[in-house]
């Protein structure tokens, strides 16, 4: 466990001006129930006040945290900054929708101390931002990354999503160029899951939307990395590329290895010396509890030595990174597990760590299971 | 005694024995309507659920006949499947008539010849009952032709009845008083009982069922068991009421219960003789036999640390099951386990349930065998049952399978179809039957080992259900016998190893790796299937590696979510065996015996 290492804060902001049929994350397509949410926050600010030395990252995601206005962002900052410890160099990131960002909101963004914009581009062609259900258009998406590196931002980030049905790799590939015109640090290149509970999901189970082929998939993902790293980023999670170990994602990282976060808002999880516990998935639960005094966790779970280690090798198996060969039973059917992972060419060893190839990232949910 | 009546139902499969049992129990007033539970005697899950009997039973009823004579009636229920006919022929040995029951729509079946063949042995007056006559496609007078014409019996006493609608129940009742005679036999001779059936009870040790032909047993009586000499101090003597219901003594005529600290079930002999220890008869009741094990099986827990438990289980299980043999047997691919014997595949197939149901355990079954002879060159003769212990082929002279006669009855235009499944399942001499106009009984000698795999389910597919079963064994003949291995990326797995003639070796061998293909599930590398006889491959598939799986985002909500999967394929993967670096699921063991898809 990395307990040495600072914590990172993540706020959830579970409002959007409209639901995107693909998000499966806790978010209501309404302005209602904002006050009464920042309120809470506040309260919930409060109740863990002193419970983590210090945060190295901030995070704020969604939902849309740009849907926010100016007034409740800066309340939510100051907040922030005035009840936690924060290192001087603390990576700063929000989530950002192209339709909220104007020279004005860019402009706040960058007095409030955001330092990273991870902007949701999804694609530079119309036709699939249509299909996606966003509502901002390619010209949209570029305006808005023009303004923010006209505004002085060094570090930003795109989500681009790929691999659906009628797209090919070739379309795919404009609009990775398309992205790299403007030299991004960071890209998350999403694979279009069909999550549960998403407007996508239904679509599939009618037979609507079909998702690509395993062997399309694999093709895309292929592409896509070979396509990356040809131009210099580092593959260096499942989705996630950087140009350049300084633009890996802080905050993300300490998902992957088990570095103590605090997530506050509702549905957000927190994790701290091998605990791990997670707040209500409603806006009006989350106020009630907090109004009552109380947390707003909904479960928790401690986990064992075993669940770690399992944990380690599965999240472990989404890095370049890898993991430690320690975190496998010594055993003789581990040996010949790893000797016919490597000849298959699914893993290789490095330094006593595990580390999976790109053919190994695409079975990384599977690896952690050959070890148990 | 001159009002007692000792009998059985006879039938085919679902011809609505047990439906009959339970309207004469329910008829005679022995139990409340209310508390009525279908299928009374059939007390054993698996029975209700396969709608067989596999155990006996028996049930003493009372019974006013209509001219207002007080009768006591003896049901003896038989099990229905010729994996037990040896129990079937000692229950009948304690009767004096039998219901035989046919099915108004379907007539006369192997069973029904096969049972009556039975009961005509012993001597029995037959009652012939048409059952099901509420159904529409109820064809009686066909079924009075069969019953006149095949089984040379007299038609005119046929009774019609629906014990599923309760008619002519009454009428059933009415003939077991006036056609099938009361028992005979002298209390005041020496005590001579045939034990028919014994069954563990966890309070009171082994319960012996039994028909007393003489003599007369108390509480405080020591018995003799006529196959052993072993003694034991009678405890208590009853009926079997809807429970047991002791009485002061049983005497000649009766059917009953005998408790005597009797500690397993293996201790008695279905069959054997009880006397009295201090007055035996001279001379046992006729017809007992050691039953013996024709098919057999390796039983491995699946987590090899279950071994322990396994064993418990099956020792806990034997306590109420005689016909079950097993011994230490181990494996290099399943480790320790257990080598079985059974008297079929539906005694296998029940024991396997059981042990998983009732005792919890999960087991992984290898592929049943029949036992061969092999004469070796060195003049010697060897017995094998485990494909294991094949011997080395160089020194086997010739090697010898046993042989069944199959009897099957089916309407005649699936003579084709029948004789194409036999001569595939290598079946010679056959002969032919024909006991009224449209149906056929066609006689095969077949190798015993083609019947224990898939015979009857692809006989009831050709025939789409009209076709029937039953079999005799003839005897060992010789045969060209080679042993069939199973390779998992070039690793042997011993548990799937057959012993098969050599012109059925390949199509085994292809079947064998087809199924394993659709159940072994895809790894992250090629998992490639072989079946092998010596160092010659003769058939082979390939399980392809699965290429992706990998979600897209893995943030803080998905981590707890994502380890609990995993936690759960952990689990599953405990209900399978690895074997290499290969998981195979425990119905893929299963799965090589099933059918050849066609």
């Amino acid at each position: 466990m990395n307990t040495s290492q600072k914590s990172g804060l993540y706020i959830h902001i579970p409002f959007c001006r409209s639901k995107c049929p693909y998000c499966a994350f806790y978010s209501l397509a309404s302005r209602s129930l904002i006050l009464p949410w920042l309120n809470n926050i506040k309260n919930e600010i409060a109740y863990y006040k002193d419970q983590f030395e210090c945060f190295d990252t901030l995070y704020l995601g969604g939902g849309t945290p740009t849907f926010l206005d100016a007034w409740t962002l800066e309340i939510l900052m100051k907040h922030i900054f005035n009840n936690f410890r924060f290192a001087p160099d603390t990576e700063i990131t929000i989530e950002s929708n192209p339709c909220d960002l104007n020279r004005e909101k860019v402009n706040v963004l960058k007095d409030l101390g955001f330092n990273r914009i991870s902007l949701g581009v999804q694609s530079f062609n119309d036709q699939d931002l249509s299909f996606l259900g966003r509502r901002h258009t390619a010209k949209d998406a570029e305006t808005a990354l023009a303004l923010l590196r006209s505004c002085g931002f060094k570090n930003l980030s795109m989500d681009l999503i790929y691999g659906f049905e009628g797209q090919s790799i070739k379309e795919w590939a404009k609009t990775l160029n398309h992205a790299l015109s403007f030299q991004p640090e960071h890209l998350s290149c999403y694979q279009l899951t069909f999550e549960k509970r998403t407007i996508f999901e239904k679509l599939k189970d009618k037979g609507l939307i079909k998702p690509l082929s395993e062997k399309e998939e694999c093709a895309f993902f292929s592409a896509t990395s070979q396509f990356l790293e040809n131009h210099d980023y580092i593959h260096y999670e499942i989705s996630s590329f950087a140009r350049g170990k300084a633009y890996y994602s802080r905050h993300n990282n300490k998902y992957w290895h088990h570095i103590p976060y605090l997530g506050l808002g509702p549905s957000a999880h927190s994790f701290q010396e091998s605990s791990r516990w997670w707040n209500v998935g409603s806006v009006r639960k989350y106020c009630a509890l907090l109004e009552g005094g109380r947390a707003a966790i909904e479960d928790y779970e401690n986990l064992t030595g075993d669940q770690l280690r399992l944990e380690s090798i599965s999240l472990g198996s989404r890095t370049k990174e890898g993991f430690d060969f320690k975190e496998i039973p010594p055993d003789h059917k581990s040996m010949e597990m790893i000797m016919r992972l490597q000849t298959s060419g699914v893993i290789r060893i490095k330094n006593n760590r595990v580390i999976p190839t790109k053919k190994g990232f695409l079975v990384a949910d599977h690896l952690a299971n050959c070890f148990f | 005694m001159q009002n007692t009546r000792n009998f059985s139902i006879i039938a085919h499969i679902d011809h609505g024995k047990s439906t009959l049992a339970d309207r004469l129990i329910q008829k005679t007033g022995l139990v409340e309507e209310r508390k009525f539970r279908n299928q009374l005697l059939d007390n054993m899950d698996i029975e209700r659920e396969r709608g067989i009997t596999i155990k006996s039973q028996a049930i003493t009823l009372p019974y006013i006949s209509n001219d207002n004579q007080k009768f006591e009636f003896n049901l003896i229920d038989t099990p229905g499947h010729v994996d037990f006919s040896y129990e079937v022929s000692r229950a009948l040995a304690s009767c004096e008539g039998a219901l035989l029951l046919i099915d108004a729509a379907q007539g006369v079946e192997a069973q029904t010849v096969a049972n009556l063949y039975a009961a005509m042995e012993h001597n029995l007056e037959i009652i012939p009952v048409i059952n099901k006559i509420d159904l529409l496609s109820a064809d009686i007078d066909r079924v009075k032709r069969q019953i006149e014409v095949d089984l040379g019996l007299d038609a005119e006493q046929t009774i019609l009845c629906s014990a599923k609608e309760g008619t002519g129940i009454d009428d059933v009742l009415e003939a077991i008083t006036k056609h099938i005679p009361p028992p005979e036999g002298s209390a005041d001779k020496p005590l001579s009982a045939l034990i028919f059936d014994a069954h563990y009870d966890s309070f009171r040790g082994t319960v012996v069922s039994c028909r007393l032909f003489s003599g007369k047993i108390s509480p405080g009586d020591t018995i003799r068991l006529m196959s052993n000499g072993a003694t034991y101090k009678v405890e208590e003597v009853g009926i079997f009421r809807l429970a047991k219901t002791s009485k002061d003594s049983l005497s000649a005529g009766e059917v009953g219960y005998i408790i005597a600290g009797i500690k397993t079930v293996s201790d008695i002999r279905v069959g054997d003789t009880v006397t009295l220890d201090s007055n035996p008869v001279t001379n046992p009741l006729p017809g007992f036999k050691e039953i013996k094990p024709v098919v057999f099986s390796s039983i491995y827990p699946v987590s090899s640390e279950d071994y322990q438990s396994l064993s418990d289980a099956l020792e806990k299980y034997k306590l109420n099951d005689a016909a079950l043999i097993f011994q230490k047997d181990s494996s290099a691919a399943l480790g320790m386990g257990f080598r079985c014997g059974f008297l079929g595949l539906l005694h296998l197939e029940i024991v396997q349930e059981r042990l998983e149901r009732e005792f919890g355990q999960s087991i992984i079954m290898t592929a049943p065998t029949v036992q061969y002879h092999f004469m070796l060159t060195n003049g010697s003769k060897v017995t094998i049952d485990n494909p294991t212990y094949y011997p080395d082929p160089v020194t086997i002279e010739k090697g010898m399978e046993p042989y069944i006669r199959a009897s099957i009855f089916a309407p005649e235009r699936y003579m084709g179809t029948i004789i194409d499944l036999c001569t595939e399942r290598r079946g010679v001499n056959s002969r032919f039957n024909c006991p009224t106009p449209g149906r056929l009984e066609i006689q095969f000698d077949i190798p015993l080992a083609e019947v224990i795999y898939d015979f009857y389910d692809r006989l009831k597919t050709v025939t789409q259900g009209y076709g029937s079963f039953d079999y005799d064994f003839l005897d060992y003949r010789e045969s060209d016998l080679v042993k069939m291995d199973i390779l998992l990326n070039g690793e042997k797995v011993d548990p799937l190893s057959q012993i098969a003639h050599r012109d059925r070796a390949r199509p085994r061998a292809l079947n064998a790796c087809e199924r394993l293909k659709e159940e072994i599930p895809r790894h992250l590398f090629k998992i490639a299937i072989q079946g092998a006889i010596g160092g010659t491959i003769i058939a082979r598939s390939t399980v392809s590696p699965f290429r992706k799986d990998v979600t897209a985002k893995c943030y803080g909500g998905d981590i707890t979510r994502k380890r609990k999967l995993l936690e759960k394929q952990k689990k599953g993967k405990k209900r399978m065996k690895t074997i290499g670096s290969v998981t195979i699921p425990q119905s893929a063991f299963v799965a090589v015996l099933k059918a050849e898809n066609k």
